[in-house]
C-alpha cells in the first residue's frame, strides 16, 4: 500500500509538489501567526523551512529524493522567471524610468564591488593565480557567473565548484536577511527595490528575499536583478580578469 | 478567456528571452542577458498599451494574476532545490567569500538611497 502511494507521488511529481508547498506553508502561516506572533512573515519561515529541507538532499536540494523531484520543476528556473514576468502586470513604467539610471549604477557597482570583495577574500586565503581568484570572485557575484569566468579563463573544476558554493551560500543570505533588514535598510519603496535587485543582483536571492518582505516590491527589484547576471557574465572574465591578470602576473 | 492572457504572458515571456539571447550572442556571452527584465518591460508596455485602447479584460489580468499568485510558492519550492550541502562544505574561502560579500552589499543599500535623495534635490 505505501509503495503504491509513493509511485503515484513519484508518477506525477509535479502535482505533488503543489501539495507539499501548500502543506509547507500551512505549517509555517500557524506557526508565524500563533507560535511567535507575526514576527517574522509566515512566507519568510516558509522559505528558511524550504532551505532547512533542501540540506538533507544532493546538488538538486530535496529534488534528488525521488519523491520530491516535482519540487525541481515547481522551484526551476522556467516556473521562476515565467511567474516573475507575472509581477510585472501593473508595475508602473514611469517608476522605472524614474529610477532607470540609478538602478544601472546600482547594477555596476553591485558587480565591481562583490568582485573586489571576494578577490580579496580569496588572495587573502593563499590563491595567487589571476584564473582562480577571478572565478571564485564571480562566483561572489552570483552563482552562474563563477561558472561562465571559470570556463573562459580554464580554471580547474575544483575552484569552478568552490565559486558555485559561494553563489549559493549568497543566495542564501540574501534569502534570509532580506526581510529581517528591510527596513534598516531603508528597503521600503519601489526605487530602494531597484537599487537592491541591483546591488544584489542574485535573481533566486533578490525574487525570495523581496516575496518574503513586501510582494509590491518583487517586480521592482527583479527587473535589475536579471540583468545582473548578463552583466557580470560581460565584466567578469572580459574586464576584471584581465586587469587582475596584469595586477597579479 | 482567461487564457489569453496567459498566452500574452507567455509571447512576452519568449519575446524578452529571445531578445536576451541574441544579445548575448552579440556580445560573445554563454547566456542570456537579461532577458527575463526584458519580457518584464514588454508586459508593462503591453498591458499599459492594451487599457489605453480599453482592450485589457479583467479575465486577461486574473490569468496573469494566476501566476503572480504562484509566486511565492514557486520561490518555496525554489528554496527546497537549493544546493545548500555544497554551499556549507563547499570549503571555508567559498562560504567567506560569500557571506562577506553578500553582507557588505546590504550595507551599499542606505548610501546609494541617500546619493539618489541627494539628485533629486
Amino acid at each position: 500500500m505505501i509503495k503504491l502511494i509513493e509511485d503515484l507521488f513519484i508518477k506525477n511529481g509535479f502535482i505533488f509538489s503543489f501539495l507539499l508547498v501548500g502543506v509547507m506553508m500551512l505549517i509555517t502561516d500557524f506557526l508565524s501567526k500563533r507560535v511567535i506572533k507575526n514576527k517574522i512573515p509566515g512566507v519568510a519561515l516558509a522559505i528558511v523551512l524550504g532551505l532547512i529541507l533542501a540540506g538533507f538532499g544532493g546538488d538538486k536540494g530535496i529534488a534528488n529524493i525521488p519523491i520530491f523531484a516535482g519540487m525541481a520543476i515547481l522551484g526551476g528556473s522556467m516556473m521562476r522567471d515565467f511567474a516573475i514576468v507575472s509581477t510585472s502586470l501593473g508595475a508602473s513604467f514611469e517608476e522605472i524610468k524614474k529610477a532607470g539610471w540609478v538602478a544601472f549604477l546600482s547594477l555596476l557597482i553591485g558587480i565591481f564591488f562583490s568582485f573586489t570583495i571576494g578577490t580579496i577574500i580569496s588572495y587573502s586565503f593563499g590563491y595567487r593565480d589571476a584564473k582562480s581568484i577571478a572565478t571564485i570572485a564571480s562566483g561572489a557575484c552570483t552563482f552562474i557567473v563563477g561558472p561562465i569566468t571559470g570556463n573562459a579563463v580554464g580554471a580547474s573544476s575544483e575552484i569552478i565548484t568552490l565559486s558555485i558554493a559561494a553563489g549559493v551560500v549568497k543566495v542564501l543570505i540574501v534569502t534570509i536577511c532580506t526581510p529581517l533588514t528591510a527596513k534598516r535598510i531603508g528597503l521600503v519603496d519601489k526605487n530602494s527595490a531597484m537599487v537592491f535587485g541591483g546591488i544584489m543582483g542574485t535573481t533566486s536571492g533578490v525574487s525570495a528575499g523581496l516575496a518574503a518582505t513586501d510582494m509590491k516590491l518583487v517586480p521592482y527589484g527583479a527587473i535589475t536583478a536579471t540583468f545582473y547576471t548578463g552583466t557580470a557574465a560581460i565584466l567578469c572574465p572580459s574586464v576584471f580578469y584581465p586587469v587582475l591578470k596584469i595586477l597579479m602576473p | 478567456m482567461k487564457i489569453y492572457g496567459v498566452a500574452m504572458l507567455a509571447a512576452c515571456y519568449f519575446t524578452g528571452l529571445l531578445i536576451g539571447e541574441v544579445l548575448g550572442r552579440l556580445l560573445h556571452i554563454q547566456g542570456n542577458l537579461g532577458g527575463v527584465g526584458f519580457a518584464m518591460l514588454l508586459l508593462i508596455l503591453l498591458s499599459d498599451w492594451l487599457k489605453k485602447k480599453n482592450l485589457l479584460h479583467a479575465e486577461f489580468e486574473s490569468g496573469i494574476g494566476f501566476w503572480t499568485s504562484m509566486y511565492i510558492p514557486i520561490v518555496i519550492a525554489m528554496a527546497s532545490i537549493q544546493n545548500v550541502q555544497s554551499a556549507l562544505s563547499g570549503g571555508l574561502v567559498a562560504v567567506v567569500a560569500g557571506a562577506v560579500s553578500t553582507s557588505l552589499c546590504f550595507f551599499l543599500i542606505p548610501l546609494l538611497k541617500g546619493l539618489m535623495k541627494k539628485n533629486e534635490q
